[in-house]
C-alpha cells in the first residue's frame, strides 16, 4: 500500500518511458474506431431537402449582415407583444384583486382586529401580494412561453453564434450569451447556467456581468415607467411603439454594459485570452406548443411568481410598519426619505426611490409597489390611494398623476429605468453567486460594480439633462 | 417490431406500455439505478420525461441540463431510479457540468447506463459511447432522433452496431414515444442479467503500456479500497490528466467513491438532490 501522493509521483516518473504523445494516440484511436463503426452502420441516401432548407435558414439567421438585425427584431417583437398584451389582463386582475376584493377585506379586518394587525395583514401584506400578482403574472405568462418557444425551435444556439464574435472580442466566452439569455428570465438562473463555461476566468466574467441582463422582476418596472413617462410623450397611436423602443433601448444598453464590463474585467482582474469552444447548431425542431406552454407556465411563470409572492408578503408588512411607526411626529419612512433626498437629486432620483431599493433588496419585483406607497404617504395625496401607507393599484394615468404630483419628471423616470438596470442584484442572486464562486470577494464585486455604474450613469444623465 | 402483433395481444404482452409505471419523484426505494448519458442535445431529458412521467423542461440547445436530475419508474415489478446526466462530448475533459456526468459514471456504478445518441451524428456520438464502454460493463445504446434521421435520408443498421459494440442497440424517437417500449425491455434485461453485455473495448497498442497500467492499477486498488474503475483512473494518470492527478494526490477519489456509493447503492436512504460543487 502506498500513499496517494506516491502513486502520482511514481506515474510521473514512469510516464516518460511512454511515447510522448500517448494522450493524442489514445484520443485518435477512439475517434478512428468511432468513425469506422459509424461508417459500417449508417448509410446516406444522397442529400435531403430538409437539410438544404436547414442550411438556408442558418445562412439567413446567422449571416454576418442578417443575423444581428433579425435577432434584434425578434427580440423587439417579443417585447412589444409582452407590453401591449399584458395591459388588459393586468387591469382585469387589478380590478378583481384590488377594486373588488380589497375594500370588503379592509372593512372586515378593521372591524374585527386590532388596527395595527389589520393594517399589517390587509393594507400591507395583502395589497403587496395583490399588486405583485396583477402586475407580474400577465407579462410573465406572455414573455416566458414565447422565449421557450424560440428555445425549443433551436434559435438560442444561433443567438449564441451571432454574439460569439462580440464576446470573443471583449475576452469573454461565447457561451456567455446563453447565460445572459437565461438572465433575462432570472439572474440567479443565469448565474447557475454559467456552469456550461469551462474556464473559471470566463465563467466568473459571465457570473459578474449577468446582472446587466434585465431580469423578470425588473421588466415590469421598465414597462410601467416607459409607458407612463415616455410613451405619454408621443401621440396615443405611437405610445406603444415608443415605450417598446425605450425598454428595448435599456435592454440594449444592458448588452453594451455586459460587453464593456467584460472587456474591462478581462483586461484587469480577470486577465486572459478567450478560449475557443465548439458550438453545435442543432436542427430546427417544431416545438410541441402545448407541452411548451405547460412547462413554461409551471416551471418558470409560477415558480418566479411564487418567489415574488413569498418576498412581497413580509415586505408589505415592513412597508406598512415604516410608514406607520412614528418617531416623534415623523414616520420612519418620512425620516429616511427626507435624509436621502438631498443626495438622490444629484442622480436624478429621489429619496423614495432609494429607500424602495433598500426595502426591495430581497426581490426587485416589489420596487414599484414600494415607490407608490411611499409616495402616497409623503406627498399627502391620500385621496388617490386608500390612505396613508396603503398600496393601491389604479390605472396608468392615475399613477402618473400621483408621481408627477410628488415632483417626478421625465428625468426621474429615465433615471429610474437606468438605475433599475444598474444596481445590486437581489439577495437570492447574490447568495447564488456566493454559492457558485465560494468567494466573498467576487460576490462583493458583483454587487458593487453595477451599483457604482448605475449612480455614475444617473449622475451624468441628470447633469446633461439640466 | 410491434407492428407484427395484433392489437389484442397488447393486453398480455409484457412489453406493453401498461407495464411501465411512471413514478415521477417517488424514488425512495429502488432495485436498480439507470444513468442517462450522451452528447449534449440528443434528447436525454426527453427520454427521462418519457420514462418517469416528469416534465423536466427540455430545450433545443446543448448544455441545457447542468446538474443531474433524478426520477423513477417501475417495469415488470422492479423499481428503477433514473439519473439524467448533463450532456458531454467526452469523458476526457472536465468542465463543471461535464464533471457531474463523468464522476457519476465513474464512481456512481449505475446498474445500467443508457447512452442516448443522435443518430444523425453517429460518429461524434459513438466517440462518447466508446469512452463510456471503457468504464462500464452494462450499457444500452439508444439511437434517438430516428424520425429526423429518416427525414434526412439515413439508413441505420442497429443489429450490426449492436454486434460491433457488444451491447443492445434500440432505435428510438423519444419525442413521439417510438421505441421506448423496446428500450425499457432492454434496460430491464441488462439490469437483471438476462442479457449479458460484452462491451467493445479499445485495444491499447502502445509498447510497455499494459505493464505500467497494471502496476498503477494495483497500487490504486491497494490504497483506495473498492475503488471503481481503477484502471481508467490509472490510464488517465499515465496520460497526464492534471484534474485526475489532483483528485488522486489529495485522496479525493476515495471520498468521491464513498459519496456516490451512499447515493446509489443504499436503497433505504432518500435520494439527496446532488448539486455539483463548483470548481
Amino acid at each position: 500500500m502506498s500513499a496517494p501522493a506516491d502513486i502520482v509521483r511514481l506515474v510521473e516518473d514512469q510516464r516518460w518511458q511512454m511515447p510522448r504523445n500517448i494522450h493524442d494516440q489514445l484520443t485518435e484511436a477512439i475517434y478512428g474506431e468511432a468513425a469506422r463503426l459509424a461508417e459500417r452502420s449508417v448509410e446516406s441516401r444522397g442529400t435531403s431537402r430538409r437539410l438544404d432548407w436547414q442550411n438556408r435558414m442558418d445562412r439567413l439567421l446567422t449571416g454576418p449582415w442578417t443575423g444581428l438585425p433579425i435577432m434584434a427584431l425578434a427580440f423587439a417583437i417579443v417585447l412589444w407583444l409582452t407590453i401591449s398584451g399584458a395591459n388588459v389582463p393586468s387591469g382585469m386582475l387589478a380590478s378583481l384583486l384590488i377594486d373588488t376584493l380589497y375594500p370588503p377585506l379592509h372593512a372586515f379586518a378593521h372591524a374585527n382586529l386590532w388596527p395595527w394587525l389589520a393594517g399589517i395583514l390587509v393594507d400591507g401584506m395583502y395589497l403587496a401580494t395583490a399588486w405583485v400578482i396583477s402586475v407580474m403574472l400577465p407579462p410573465m405568462a406572455i414573455f416566458f412561453p414565447m422565449f421557450t418557444l424560440l428555445e425549443d425551435l433551436g434559435y438560442l444556439p444561433r443567438v449564441a453564434f451571432n454574439l460569439d464574435r462580440l464576446f470573443q472580442r471583449v475576452g469573454a466566452h461565447g457561451k456567455q450569451s446563453l447565460t445572459m439569455a437565461m438572465g433575462y428570465g432570472c439572474n440567479a438562473a443565469g448565474v447557475i447556467a454559467a456552469r456550461v463555461i469551462d474556464s473559471p476566468r470566463e465563467r466568473l466574467i459571465a457570473i459578474i456581468t449577468n446582472n446587466f441582463a434585465l431580469c423578470n422582476g425588473r421588466w415590469p418596472t421598465q414597462i410601467l415607467i416607459a409607458t407612463i413617462f415616455l410613451g405619454a410623450l408621443a401621440p396615443a397611436a405611437f405610445a406603444g411603439v415608443i415605450s417598446t423602443l425605450a425598454v428595448f433601448g435599456v435592454a440594449a444598453l444592458g448588452l453594451l454594459l455586459t460587453l464593456g464590463t467584460s472587456w474591462v474585467l478581462s483586461r484587469t482582474v480577470l486577465r486572459g485570452e478567450a478560449s475557443t469552444f465548439s458550438l453545435e447548431l442543432p436542427p430546427y425542431r417544431p416545438p410541441n406548443v402545448l407541452r411548451t406552454l405547460y412547462t413554461s407556465l409551471i416551471d418558470r411563470t409560477l415558480f418566479v411568481l411564487w418567489r415574488a409572492v413569498v418576498f412581497a408578503m413580509p415586505a408589505g408588512a415592513l412597508i406598512w410598519l415604516v410608514a406607520n411607526v412614528h418617531i416623534g411626529d415623523q414616520s420612519i419612512a418620512a425620516m429616511v426619505t427626507g435624509g436621502l433626498d438631498p443626495v438622490a437629486v444629484f442622480f436624478g432620483l429621489n429619496g423614495v426611490i432609494l429607500l424602495a431599493y433598500i426595502i426591495a433588496i430581497p426581490a426587485n419585483e416589489i420596487v414599484i409597489p414600494t415607490v407608490l406607497m411611499l409616495t402616497v404617504l409623503l406627498s399627502g395625496q391620500p385621496e388617490i390611494g386608500g390612505g396613508a401607507g396603503v398600496m393601491f393599484e389604479t390605472d396608468d394615468a392615475s399613477v402618473k398623476t400621483l408621481l408627477t404630483g410628488a415632483g417626478w419628471t421625465v428625468l426621474t423616470g429615465v433615471c429610474l429605468m437606468l438605475f433599475s438596470l444598474c444596481h445590486n442584484p437581489c439577495s437570492t442572486t447574490l447568495y447564488t453567486i456566493y454559492k457558485e464562486t465560494r468567494s466573498w470577494k467576487w460576490t462583493a464585486l458583483s454587487a458593487a460594480m453595477p451599483t457604482v455604474i448605475g449612480f455614475v450613469l444617473c449622475f451624468l444623465v441628470a447633469l446633461v439633462w439640466r | 417490431m410491434s407492428s407484427a402483433c395484433p392489437p389484442s395481444a397488447c393486453e398480455s404482452c409484457s412489453a406493453s406500455r401498461g407495464n411501465l409505471e411512471k413514478l415521477g419523484l417517488r424514488v425512495d426505494k429502488w432495485d436498480y439505478v439507470v444513468a442517462l448519458a450522451g452528447n449534449p442535445n440528443t434528447g436525454k431529458s426527453t427520454v427521462f420525461n418519457r420514462l418517469t412521467g416528469l416534465r423536466q423542461h427540455t430545450g433545443n440547445w446543448p448544455g441545457k441540463t447542468i446538474a443531474r436530475a433524478e426520477g423513477g419508474f417501475a417495469f415488470s415489478n422492479r423499481k428503477y431510479k433514473l439519473v439524467d446526466l448533463p450532456g458531454t462530448y467526452s469523458l476526457r475533459s472536465a468542465s463543471p457540468d461535464e464533471t457531474v456526468a463523468r464522476e457519476f459514471l465513474l464512481f456512481g456504478k449505475p446498474d445500467v447506463t443508457v447512452i442516448v445518441a443522435d443518430t444523425n451524428a453517429l460518429e461524434r456520438n459513438l466517440n462518447l459511447a466508446l469512452q463510456v464502454l471503457q468504464v462500464t460493463d452494462r450499457a444500452v445504446l439508444c439511437l434517438n432522433l430516428m424520425d429526423e434521421a429518416r427525414a434526412n435520408g439515413l439508413i441505420v443498421d442497429p443489429r450490426g452496431l449492436a454486434s460491433d459494440l457488444g451491447i443492445p442497440v434500440v432505435p428510438c424517437s423519444a419525442r413521439s414515444g417510438e421505441g421506448i417500449d423496446a428500450l425499457l425491455r432492454e434496460i430491464d434485461a441488462v439490469a437483471t442479467g438476462a442479457v449479458v453485455c460484452r462491451p467493445y473495448r479499445l485495444k491499447l497498442n502502445v509498447p510497455g503500456l499494459r505493464k505500467l497500467l497494471d502496476d498503477v492499477t494495483r497500487r490504486l486498488r491497494a490504497t483506495f479500497h473498492d475503488l471503481p474503475n481503477a484502471e481508467w483512473i490509472a490510464l488517465r494518470l499515465i496520460e497526464g490528466d492534471r484534474a485526475v492527478a489532483d483528485l488522486v494526490a489529495r485522496g479525493e477519489v476515495g471520498r468521491l467513491a464513498d459519496d456516490h456509493a451512499a447515493t446509489t447503492s443504499a436503497p433505504k436512504a432518500p435520494a439527496p438532490a446532488a448539486v455539483p460543487s463548483p470548481v
